[in-house]
């Protein structure tokens, strides 16, 4: 397997995802697979090749800097799953 | 009513055969009888839809209505709408009511259309047979125990059972094409920037693109004309005029040139699939088309560069699924980072977890150049290989799945045999191009898809391409039983 356990779970630390223990050797598999059917990219030949980031090799757009949206704070808090006074709530960060 | 295709339907409701109100009840009674069986609605939206038709039927009697007004469209329940749930198959989002409207559902509206729901789609679109579902997996109308295919499943089973006349759907690496392929349908991914992204959930941003979904390319093209168009709320949208798809529809096909690539034709490549698509190649011979073979030689390198690119744009784009602005929230989070992991542990499903750990591990600090930098390159070299074969051809085609669909649960556990079903349309994602699926026949009671490529922003030549074909042939006015 081209991942070790150790990894994924690092991986699963960096993506913030919680992976249950037990299902480590599961994911260590799968994502073992998908690494291994990537990995035939690394035998072409790509020197000098330009790396391709978008299909349309298109320029950003510019636009006048002026103000287009309104202002919709209670519509947006309101899809929080916790919010009060105008603010979004967590749990305490700093102590 | 339902038996007609939109372009049918916009006829009758012209000469006021009878109302949209009276279509759109004849539709929801279908959904009402049929959706349980096949699960392809998520939401059914009867009220607005009502209200809509209503609409319509005014705009109608006073003369001010256009081509799609009065005519009901499901849509997949990743494109914003606004006061209704728009869950993109995740449990993340399962309780998040869009504030506003993505630009396809606006354009829509302004064009008089009727929604009667929000289809049923793999997680985020993450998926080829519409299992990942947090809603659970829809089934194929002309086999109960198949897949309808995915990401698009829900549409696309809606619209092969008669439960909507058309649907959208998005398409990153085959999600319309090879739905519409296993469903008998006509289903378009047009050229990357054509269709607005504004309000369309995101998950690979180079790739997705957001498409029609009906029974006859006549029907896509007249969807297209409303959907496609410069957006400035989309910084990836192309600024071209949009030409009308319905007045070269029946341009006649002598002396199309046919590029047919041999790595599609395989390896991998189910026989009875390929005696299907070698016959409607040949139809296209008897209609004057021209037939060449050529090569893509990188075709296999496709999956693997796309297995890099989409996981590591997931992986970014989903990082905004933290459990603190919007979506699903673990309970009693002791921490802030608790609430970051358990939230989004618990509101994804595997699929989706798998590929944002993919993308984080080929974004991640010594893997960079390896994984990321080197799929863009050889990113590049299958683009190049169509751009060298459309300096000969007019249009390439191939088989848009390699085997007809699957059954339920058949590749559930084995995520690289289901990446390995969009074979045929990922490197079209990858390139930028428009393709096409459309019906070319079937293997038992299973359709078989044929697929069109186009050179960029040559949507109206694929339309008029697979409209030649439906002329000739009767493949895409077939029902499946029990749904006629």
């Amino acid at each position: 397997m081209s991942l070790q356990a150790s990894e994924v779970e690092k991986i699963a630390h960096l993506a913030r995802l919680a992976i249950d223990p037990a299902d480590i050797p599961v994911y260590t598999r799968n994502l073992s697979n998908i690494i291994d059917l990537v990995a035939q990219l690394q035998a072409v030949d790509t020197g000098g090749v330009k790396p391709m980031a978008h299909p349309l090799e298109m320029a950003a757009r510019l636009r006048p800097d002026v103000v287009t949206e309104t202002n919709q704070r209670d519509k947006f808090l309101s899809l929080a799953p916790q919010a009060a006074a105008g603010l979004y709530l967590v749990p305490k960060v700093i102590e | 009513m339902h038996t007609k295709t939109l372009a049918e339907l916009s006829r009758a409701l012209h000469k006021r055969e009878f109302s949209s109100a009276e279509l759109t009840r004849a539709y929801l009674a279908r959904i009402e009888r049929h959706n349980g069986a096949l699960n392809c609605y998520i939401t059914v939206t009867a009220e607005q839809a009502l209200e809509q038709a209503r609409a319509a039927d005014a705009a109608l009697a006073a003369g001010r209505a256009g081509p799609l007004t009065g005519i009901p469209i499901a849509q997949k329940d990743i494109f914003c709408t606004d006061g209704v749930k728009t869950s993109c198959g995740s449990r993340m989002l399962d309780n998040f009511i869009a504030p506003y409207n993505a630009t396809v559902i606006e354009r829509f509206n302004q064009a008089g259309m009727v929604m009667l729901g929000k289809t049923n789609m793999d997680e985020f679109a993450m998926g080829s047979s519409n299992e990942t579902s947090f809603y659970g997996p829809v089934k194929n109308p002309w086999d109960m125990n198949a897949v309808p295919g995915g990401s698009s499943g829900g549409s696309a089973a809606a619209v092969a059972a008669r439960l909507a006349p058309a649907a959208t759907g998005t398409d990153t690496g085959g999600s319309i094409r090879q739905p519409a392929a296993l469903c008998n349908l006509t289903g378009l991914k047009p050229t990357y920037g054509r269709v607005s992204r504004y309000g369309m959930i995101a998950f690979a941003s180079s790739l997705d693109q957001g498409g029609p979904m009906a029974r006859t390319a006549e029907d896509c093209a007249l969807l297209l004309q409303a959907m496609a168009g410069f957006d400035a709320r989309d910084s990836t949208s192309v600024e071209r005029a949009v030409p009308d798809y319905a007045a070269t529809l029946d341009a006649p096909l002598a002396g199309l040139r046919i590029g047919l690539p041999k790595e599609y034709f395989g390896e991998g490549l189910d026989g009875q699939v390929a005696q299907a698509v070698d016959a409607a190649v040949k139809a296209y011979q008897k209609l004057g088309a021209v037939l060449k073979e050529i090569s893509l030689p990188n075709t296999h390198l496709a999956v693997p560069v796309y297995y890099v690119i989409a996981p590591a744009e997931c992986s970014s784009n989903l990082s905004r699924f933290d459990g603190v602005r919007f979506g699903y929230r673990c309970a009693d989070p002791k921490d802030i980072e608790d609430l970051y992991k358990r939230s989004r542990s618990e509101g994804f499903g595997a699929e989706v977890k798998r590929r944002i750990m993919i993308g984080t591990y080929a974004l991640s600090a010594g893997y960079y150049d390896a994984y990321y930098l080197k799929a863009q390159q050889v990113r590049r070299l299958i683009t190049d290989d169509f751009k060298r074969a459309f300096a000969d051809v007019d249009v390439i085609m191939g088989p848009a799945s390699p085997t007809v669909a699957f059954n339920l649960g058949e590749k559930v556990d084995d995520p690289v045999t289901m990446y390995l079903s969009d074979i045929y349309t990922i490197a079209v994602n990858l390139a930028g191009l428009p393709g096409m699926s459309i019906p070319a026949g079937f293997v038992g009671k299973r359709p078989v898809g044929l697929q069109v490529i186009g050179n960029y922003f040559d949507e109206a030549r694929l339309l008029n391409v697979a409209h030649q074909y439906q002329k000739v042939t009767d493949w895409h006015t077939r029902a499946p039983a029990g749904f006629e």
